[in-house]
């Protein structure tokens, strides 16, 4: 596609920036695999800020390569999705998606508050409220209030040994342990020891609640790891490494328990200050083994992929210029990473601002003109079906809603 | 009088551990806090000394650590990365030295409140073992850096994590170079704001200390030239023999004047060839351009400022206190700092007397960290820990491994943050093995021994009882037999062998 031909479709398509879900294309689809009446939605969160230009990178912006000499992907080597933007090649992994249209971008997306805390960054995200500190919830617990009944100890799932902010709420979360400690026993599961402890915790109490929560989960949760790890992954052993052994645990968790339908899991040690590389190296090599984890959780989600949308998330993007080691500083806007069978994808989202000193955000970062919420409303009201009342109570202090869905 | 005894121990303590209680009523409340506000007064048993010093990394340097235990090649060798794999390898005991020395002093030190302040600052000044040569550095940070410095001036504990290789390794300020010096070449080639951002964020003012992005970028030029000086045979012709040994500055700098004095054993160097010269406007002043002088006048600025006496008086009172702290007690507090030119002591003492920490509604108003509930409970068997290998994998599974912090804002101490069902089920079943006798942690460690493995990828119970089963009445004895109705009950319902893991698994030992 020409640049100008983009920047065209983005501004009138886009209005601000939007995702187009296909309703037609997902209900064609779920209908050819069966009942499959449970949507669901995983969220992938980057601490520690991705450098989004060179997850997607603009190799159609000469100002690009002026602004990164060491750091910038070699248009040689990246991998073309439009003419203008490109896949880094460390994320090879991923082009059979954009290939099959599931995979799709939103560019220069990201949170209209200016902070480039981490912390605060992550918060607000996570909160859905950028600016306010004082949200006690995240915004993926008050999806969960949205969804229809009945409700299961096992609707959300954190990967992670503690739940994050953006799961944080009055209703109840399951949190999976990470690596091999998720499937083995603890004391807790002999009958006695729980019929104790049981006995102490019956109240109505914080505490209560969390042990009651954490048995009716971990009930659920360790029936089906053991029965996948019999079953379902047809004896072979599950891959040690990392992200792919946690995705391969997920994908088979969502695939059999459709009352799964919130997931999160964060990554982190994208803040590359220093020596960041370009094709390759340590960026690179972070983002080689999440696009293989990807690939391995959509192959382990089986059929429930076609009901599902996968949004890959980071607090801020990084400055457009590279720093004095080979690194990038704390900048502005990011590119959102949406995947799954309903997305209509094979498509880069979003309206570009330009890397022109005129264009940065402070003279020196890419300005953000989609609004982070603005495809998360578009997922959770196509997707998930939340009406436009649930999608002011999931963000309640979100204006631009409702434009941008489009309903094909 | 035991209901606060209880108190002050769960707060200036790691809880009580047995006959604390009664040594308290013996010193009297106050008497207490006094006593652990000046550690130098508590004696330190020589069986504890002797401990400490059996583990040798704990007292090497980090200039002796890179040498003894760092990825060394001789110049213009070839990588040889099964080399690099055995050295990283051996190196692990550095870390592994610093985990067991943090739980043994945590459990058994005598001078607690040192020990809680210094669980304390190492989360305020965090750095992660994970990253780059931090896994040298990151035990001997918290010997040199931290401990000596928990009750003093702030401004000495900033000082000397500014300098400390781990932290600016970790915060990316050894590379932090002026535009256009003559030192800036290959890495070191311009500014890296990211040490400069933190100290104020996290360190100092607070994220909402009125600093701006131009604050940031002038804070990082003044830093420039703060760096690493790397120990290297080839270079000792350049370099003047200290210690010992030989230094030279990481990359050698013709026009830098030979500042090899600078070079103090903790690897810290200046280079003033990195360094930008100019003037700078930093929080509305004017730095005047001289060197590493600027730096001091920095952190000088930051430690004196009122937004820091209420950033680290909020942190303080959220520790001690309650997860909310009373906004009027922070602000009493902020004042006593200020009025005390920063004394940590001084704002702990005004925090220790103040109404807020005496009065009963904040006794076990804290959700423990899993640090404390694991410290607590083998506090409260007094249970000597020779092998403290599965409280470090309960840590780990916990989400709280030490020294495995990724993130410079360290690990929260708030209710929000470790409340959850996994992680209470996991305390429960670490209290079940503890408190069945289950877990070998008397026993001297063996670190390739699998069936410590195991222990420390899931403390999962050895097979068979490691030791007695602690008794129900002496444990309940030392924790002052405080507990509900209902923790009562399902104490006596359960089984007797159960009895002493449901103490320790009662909501009553889950709060500080």
């Amino acid at each position: 596609m020409e640049r100008r031909e983009f920047l065209r479709n983005g501004l009138v398509l886009g209005a601000g920036g939007l995702l187009v879900l296909g309703p037609g294309g997902w209900a064609a689809r779920a209908a050819s695999t069966g009942p499959g009446n449970s949507p669901r939605l995983i969220v992938i969160f980057l601490r520690g800020a991705v450098d989004g230009l060179n997850v997607v990178v603009p190799h159609g912006d000469s100002v690009y390569y002026e602004l990164r000499p060491n750091i910038a992907v070699p248009a040689s080597q990246v991998l073309d999705l439009d003419g203008h933007f490109a896949l880094s090649p460390a994320l090879s992994a991923l082009m059979p998606l954009w290939r099959d249209r599931t995979l799709a971008f939103v560019e220069a997306c990201g949170s209209p508050d200016p902070t480039r805390s981490h912390f605060d960054a992550q918060d607000y995200m996570e909160t859905g409220t950028p600016g306010v500190k004082t949200t006690s919830t995240g915004w993926m617990n008050r999806v969960l209030a949205e969804l229809p009944a009945p409700h299961s100890p096992t609707q959300a799932l954190n990967l992670g040994p503690t739940p994050p902010r953006i799961l944080s709420g009055p209703q109840p979360v399951a949190n999976l342990a990470t690596g091999r400690a998720a499937a083995q026993p603890i004391a807790l599961d002999r009958p006695l020891v729980n019929s104790s402890f049981a006995r102490m915790y019956e109240g109505r109490d914080p505490l209560s609640a969390a042990f009651q929560e954490g048995v009716a989960a971990r009930r659920r949760l360790l029936a089906e790891l053991q029965q996948d790890m019999t079953v379902a992954a047809g004896g072979a052993p599950l891959p040690n490494q990392g992200f792919t052994q946690d995705a391969t645990r997920l994908g088979q968790l969502m695939r059999r328990d459709p009352t799964i339908r919130l997931a999160f899991l964060a990554l982190s040690g994208w803040d590359t200050h220093v020596n960041q590389g370009a094709a390759s190296g340590q960026l690179a090599n972070h983002l080689r083994p999440l696009g293989q984890g990807l690939i391995t959780l959509i192959g382990a989600m089986g059929p429930a992929y076609r009901e599902s949308v996968i949004v890959v998330i980071s607090e801020f993007g990084r400055t457009v210029h590279e720093n004095g080691n080979g690194g990038t500083d704390h900048g502005h806007a990011n590119v959102m990473w949406v995947m799954g069978g309903p997305v209509r994808g094979g498509k880069v989202y979003g309206s570009w601002p330009g890397l022109g000193a005129e264009q940065l955000y402070q003279g020196r970062d890419l300005a953000v003109t989609t609004d982070f919420r603005a495809p998360l409303c578009s997922i959770l009201g196509t997707h998930l079906k939340l009406s436009q009342d649930a999608l002011g109570r999931v963000f309640p202090d979100y204006r631009g809603r409702g434009v941008q869905l489009l309903s094909a | 009088m035991s209901a606060e005894a209880v108190h002050v121990l769960n707060r200036l303590a790691f809880g009580p551990a047995p006959g604390d209680l009664a040594r308290v009523q013996r010193l009297s409340i106050d008497g207490y806090i006094r006593q652990q506000l000046h550690p130098h007064t508590i004696p330190i048993p020589q069986a504890f000394s002797e401990r400490v010093r059996s583990w040798p990394t704990l007292t090497m340097t980090p200039v002796e650590l890179f040498m003894q235990y760092g990825p060394r090649r001789a110049p213009g060798a070839p990588k040889d990365p099964a080399a690099m794999k055995a050295a990283r390898q051996r190196a692990r005991v550095i870390v592994q030295e610093g985990v067991q020395a943090r739980l043994y002093r945590a459990i058994e030190g005598p001078r607690q409140l040192q020990e809680v302040m210094t669980d304390f600052w190492f989360n305020h000044f965090n750095v992660f073992s994970g990253k780059g040569l931090d896994y040298l550095w990151t035990v001997a940070y918290e010997q040199e850096a931290i401990r000596p410095y928990t009750m003093g001036r702030f401004r000495d504990l900033l000082g000397a994590t500014a300098k400390h290789p781990a932290m600016l390794f970790f915060l990316d300020n050894w590379l932090n170079t002026g535009v256009g010096t003559p030192g800036a070449r290959g890495h070191f080639d311009g500014l890296n704001e990211n040490y400069a951002r933190e100290v104020m964020e996290l360190h100092t003012l607070g994220v909402n200390g009125g600093y701006t992005q131009h604050d940031v970028t002038e804070l990082a030029r003044i830093f420039t030239g703060w760096g690493l000086a790397k120990p290297g045979a080839h270079f000792a012709r350049r370099a003047r023999p200290l210690g010992g040994r030989f230094f030279r500055p990481f990359f050698p700098a013709p026009i830098a004047p030979p500042a090899f004095e600078a070079v103090s054993p903790t690897g810290f160097f200046f280079d003033a060839s990195r360094h930008d010269f100019g003037d700078k406007q930093f929080l509305g002043r004017t730095i005047r351009g001289r060197g590493i002088g600027e730096g001091e006048e920095a952190l000088d600025i930051l430690a004196h400022h009122p937004a820091t006496a209420r950033h680290l008086s909020f942190q303080l009172a959220q520790f001690f206190v309650a997860d909310e702290p009373p906004p009027a007690l922070v602000a009493r507090l902020a004042d006593s700092y200020q009025h005390s030119d920063g004394n940590i002591g001084a704002v702990l003492a005004a925090l220790f007397a103040s109404r807020e920490f005496r009065d009963p509604a904040c006794y076990g108003a804290k959700f423990k960290t899993p640090y404390q509930y694991v410290v607590s409970a083998v506090r409260a068997l007094g249970i000597d820990p020779r092998n403290t290998r599965p409280l470090a994998g309960t840590l780990f599974l916990l989400g709280m491994p030490l020294y495995g912090c990724p993130t410079p804002d360290g690990y929260k101490n708030t209710q929000e943050a470790w409340l959850n069902p996994d992680g209470l089920m996991r305390r429960l079943s670490f209290a079940t093995a503890l408190g069945t006798g289950h877990l070998r942690l008397e026993q001297a460690p063996g670190w390739n021994d699998p069936e410590l493995k195991l222990a420390m990828a899931d403390s999962r119970p050895a097979p068979a009882p490691a030791m007695a089963a602690p008794d129900r009445d002496e444990l309940a004895r030392t924790l002052g037999n405080r507990f509900s109705h209902s923790t009562a009950q399902a104490v006596f319902a359960a089984p007797a062998q159960l009895q002493s893991a449901l103490i320790l698994g009662s909501p009553e030992f889950m709060r500080r």
